[in-house]
């Protein structure tokens, strides 16, 4: 079961809770199997538990090389 | 000198009164619940006759009667941008409405539950009263049940509606022809996910409100822009997604729609996205889809913008030839879907 | 949404599209198998197979683990509510699963057992506490991204000392199954469809790390690729896959970096350990009998376990003899090639795996793609 989605923490709760926002929508998550994390940090939210943390650079990094894939492809003149 | 004495009524405790079996049973319980609460909040010259049934003349030259009905069982009863109340008014008004009937009266039902508490029961028939004012609407007559404890969610509402459609407006869903445009009222999947935000498994906060509202303005003003519409309906259960291919088996044609072009609130569909849930299938309570003529689409764009439950209009697809009656959609990634029937309930995904 | 949406961006989608054609070669066809049911979800409702060359195939793998739950297992959870009276809390997915004499966990519902759907397991722990009277039993599905929540559900309950709450495991593992589809005997009676790699789960990834993987590259020289989930994700690994193919490599390389590291999260990795052990064999419908493929509880926390606490005990169910599932599954039929596609079996009457859930190859192509069917036909 894969569906999984990239959140931010707004907020550190006791007992290894926290609040996530995605979009707007918050909800009280288990940050219990994730280590080191603070307010502002992304974390891949499952079934109400975070885990593991997004890596914002190498999402940025992911990004960057979809976006020179299309510029690339343009200058080489290539038809689809 | 008389030897009776007129009894001293106690009013209904409205603040810490509950429903009880009395209130149903005939009595002069139930009559004090319906003089004190129903007809002190709907008060007109039909229900002060304490008949039961109404007698309505029919303006004559307006037309044919259109009449649908309608239950009302949400749980929440109250939510985000409404209740139980005025969800009940709004959705009679707008099945009377996208047939192009003008809404005339309202006939209401209530099953009770034991223990239902008065204070908000006040409330729910306050908020009836101001959706039927609002909407031009009486409330002509009704009927009140009271089930035991256990049998009933708080309240369940009945509403039938009568309206009256002027000779020569055609609105049916067997009239989608190839060519015709299809056009949205505004964003789609807010009653339902402002519903879901307030049922007892989810506790995320967000800002979503129920769109619920009466559309029976919007579309006379629809009607009155002289464009040809051929089908109008607004997609409550089921969604957006269901009404149209209910509107493609009955024309007996297919649609393809454009992903980009659906309004959709980022707040809803990051909720739609945490849930599991496709937006496309989620209900909505103040929103109608209308298919014209191509020709005619522009015009009635321009139209439905002007009005405040239109503003966020768009066209968002087009009807072709389709033996296999499909519903397709341009996804905003570029790439093709089917949008298909509704698998029995949604059930959120969490795969 | 942030990380989600930039991930979906279509204008993008156009630039590795063409670096996709340009890099398949047109002498040779590619079929790549996703495994997992999210990216089967993904690419249907994203319709990314229109971006691919006619020589890029994508086969739908039995990552879906509602589809392959055998239906002897819900006949269990079944059982639970309707016999047992316990409260049966499970996850939105397998309530509609057809089970045994046409009942479902929802149409059990309907016949007076207490079944309730919960978003997430620590929703269970609620409903134990607030039913101290009650027995309260979670039927547990999952690849390993759910896993470690149920791990955590009977740690809870364990610390809370609640003796009402048990769960009816029904945890699996991708690897085995990858294996199993590469080396099975019935690749004998189904034909061998020439996989030429993987693209590898995302978020059971990032529990178990990029390192399980690198055993079927090496073994098999099947090259992997462990994708993101959005669909811009899925188009990169293809074309990632592609160049493997063409330059002979055989590797294990990982294009959803931003949230999967080689060596996983060890910490739910070890409270899987903790409280699981593996089963010497497990039932997959569609694919059989798997070794070493599910986790059971172990004995230390027996009395969480629901098949000891209540002395369940399984009966295999069989699927219809024309259900194709099986050949399917493995990438050697296409949904609309079994007989029963469509017509008898349809998401709203599942007859086999495949159909069971929005995830598994035939529904996500009933739901999303079969107006292709039909230009085929026309053609």
């Amino acid at each position: 079961m894969c569906l999984a989605l990239p959140v931010r923490i707004v907020e550190l709760r006791e007992n290894e809770l926290g609040v996530v926002d995605l979009g707007g929508v918050r909800r009280e998550i288990s940050l219990a199997m994730v280590d080191d994390v603070r307010v502002g940090d992304y974390v891949i939210v499952h079934v109400g538990y975070a885990l593991s943390k997004l890596d914002t650079e190498e999402a940025e990094r992911t990004l960057r090389l979809f976006a020179e894939m299309g510029e690339l492809q343009a200058d080489a003149g290539a038809a689809p | 000198m008389s030897a009776i004495k007129s009894s001293y009524i106690r009013p209904l405790d409205i603040h810490k009164g509950r429903i009880d079996l009395s209130h149903g049973g005939g009595g002069r319980a139930m009559a004090q619940l319906i003089e004190e609460l129903f007809f002190a909040a709907f008060a007109n010259e039909y229900l002060a006759q304490g008949n039961d049934g109404a007698v309505l003349q029919i303006p004559s030259g307006a037309g044919r009667m259109v009449m649908t009905t309608d239950a009302h069982v949400v749980s929440p009863l109250f939510f985000p941008g409404g209740d139980i109340g005025c969800l009940s008014v709004h959705g009679t008004v707008n099945d009377l409405a996208v047939m192009g009937a003008r809404p005339l009266w309202l006939a209401a039902s209530f099953i009770l539950e034991e223990g239902f508490p008065l204070a908000d029961l006040q409330r729910i028939v306050a908020s009836m009263a101001s959706a039927a004012r609002d909407a031009g609407v009486i409330i002509v007559t009704g009927d009140t049940k009271v089930v035991e404890r256990g049998k009933g969610d708080g309240v369940f509402i009945t509403t039938t509606g009568v309206g009256v459609v002027a000779d020569g407006i055609l609105l049916s869903g067997d009239r989608a022809r190839p060519g015709d445009t299809i056009l949205l009222s505004g964003t789609i999947g807010d009653h339902g996910m402002a519903i879901m935000s307030k049922r007892e498994n989810l506790t995320f906060d967000a800002q979503i409100e129920s769109d619920t509202a009466a559309l029976h303005g919007l579309v006379a003003d629809m009607l009155a822009s002289g464009a040809d519409i051929h089908v109008m309906r607004d997609p409550t259960r089921g969604g957006l997604a269901t009404s149209l291919n209910e509107i493609a088996r009955q024309s007996g044609v297919g649609m393809l729609l454009d992903e980009a072009c659906i309004p959709l609130r980022p707040v809803v569909e990051a909720a739609c996205e945490f849930l599991g849930f496709d937006p496309l299938y989620i209900a909505n309570e103040g929103k109608l889809v209308a298919i014209c003529a191509p020709g005619d689409a522009e015009r009635l764009l321009a139209v439905m913008h002007t009005n405040p439950l239109g503003h966020e209009s768009a066209i968002i697809g087009t009807i072709h030839s389709d033996p296999q009656h499909f519903v397709q959609m341009k996804t905003r990634f570029g790439g093709y879907r089917n949008v298909d029937w509704l698998s029995g309930e949604q059930l959120p995904r969490i795969c | 949404m942030k990380y989600v949406d930039e991930f979906r961006d279509g204008s993008l989608a156009q630039g590795i599209a063409r670096a996709i054609a340009r890099a398949a070669d047109t002498g040779r066809s590619y079929s790549f198998m996703e495994f997992c049911g999210g990216h089967t979800h993904a690419i249907s409702r994203y319709g990314v197979a229109d971006f691919l060359p006619p020589n890029v195939r994508m086969v739908h793998g039995p990552g879906c683990p509602v589809c392959v739950l055998p239906i002897g297992r819900i006949d269990l959870a079944i059982k639970l509510a309707l016999e047992q009276g316990v409260i049966l809390c499970s996850y939105g997915d397998p309530l509609r699963v057809p089970a045994s004499n046409g009942l479902s966990l929802l149409k059990a519902k309907a016949r007076g057992g207490d079944v309730r759907m919960v978003y997430s397991a620590s929703d269970v722990l609620s409903i134990a506490r607030n039913n101290p009277e009650r027995e309260v039993v979670f039927f547990a599905i999952g690849f390993e991204t759910t896993t470690p929540p149920t791990a955590m559900l009977i740690k809870q309950g364990t610390a809370e000392e609640l003796s009402n709450l048990s769960v009816l495991c029904n945890h699996v593992l991708t690897p085995s199954a990858i294996t199993h589809i590469l080396q099975s005997p019935e690749v004998r009676e189904y034909g061998t469809l020439p996989l030429d790699g993987f693209i590898g789960p995302s978020h059971v990834s990032t529990v178990i790390g990029s390192r399980p993987y690198e055993h079927f590259a090496e073994e098999y020289r099947k090259p992997v690729v462990i994708s993101g989930f959005e669909p811009l994700d899925v188009m990169q690994s293809i074309l990632m896959l592609i160049r493997q193919v063409n330059e002979g490599r055989a590797e294990v390389e990982n294009e959803f970096s931003r949230a999967v590291t080689r060596e996983g999260n060890r910490k739910a990795q070890a409270l899987v350990a903790e409280l699981f052990e593996l089963r010497r064999t497990f039932e997959w419908r569609g694919l059989g009998e798997v070794p070493y493929s599910a986790l059971k509880i172990r004995q230390e926390y027996a009395g969480f376990d629901a098949e000891r606490r209540f002395d369940l005990h399984y009966v295999p169910v069989a699927d219809n003899r024309a259900c194709d599932c099986g050949a399917i599954l493995r990438g050697v039929r296409k949904p609309v090639e079994c007989k029963l596609f469509g017509t008898v079996c349809t998401p709203e009457n599942p007859m086999g795996s495949c159909m069971v859930s929005s995830e598994g190859a035939c529904a996500a192509h009933y739901t999303y793609g079969r107006f292709k069917d039909a230009e085929v036909v026309a053609a």
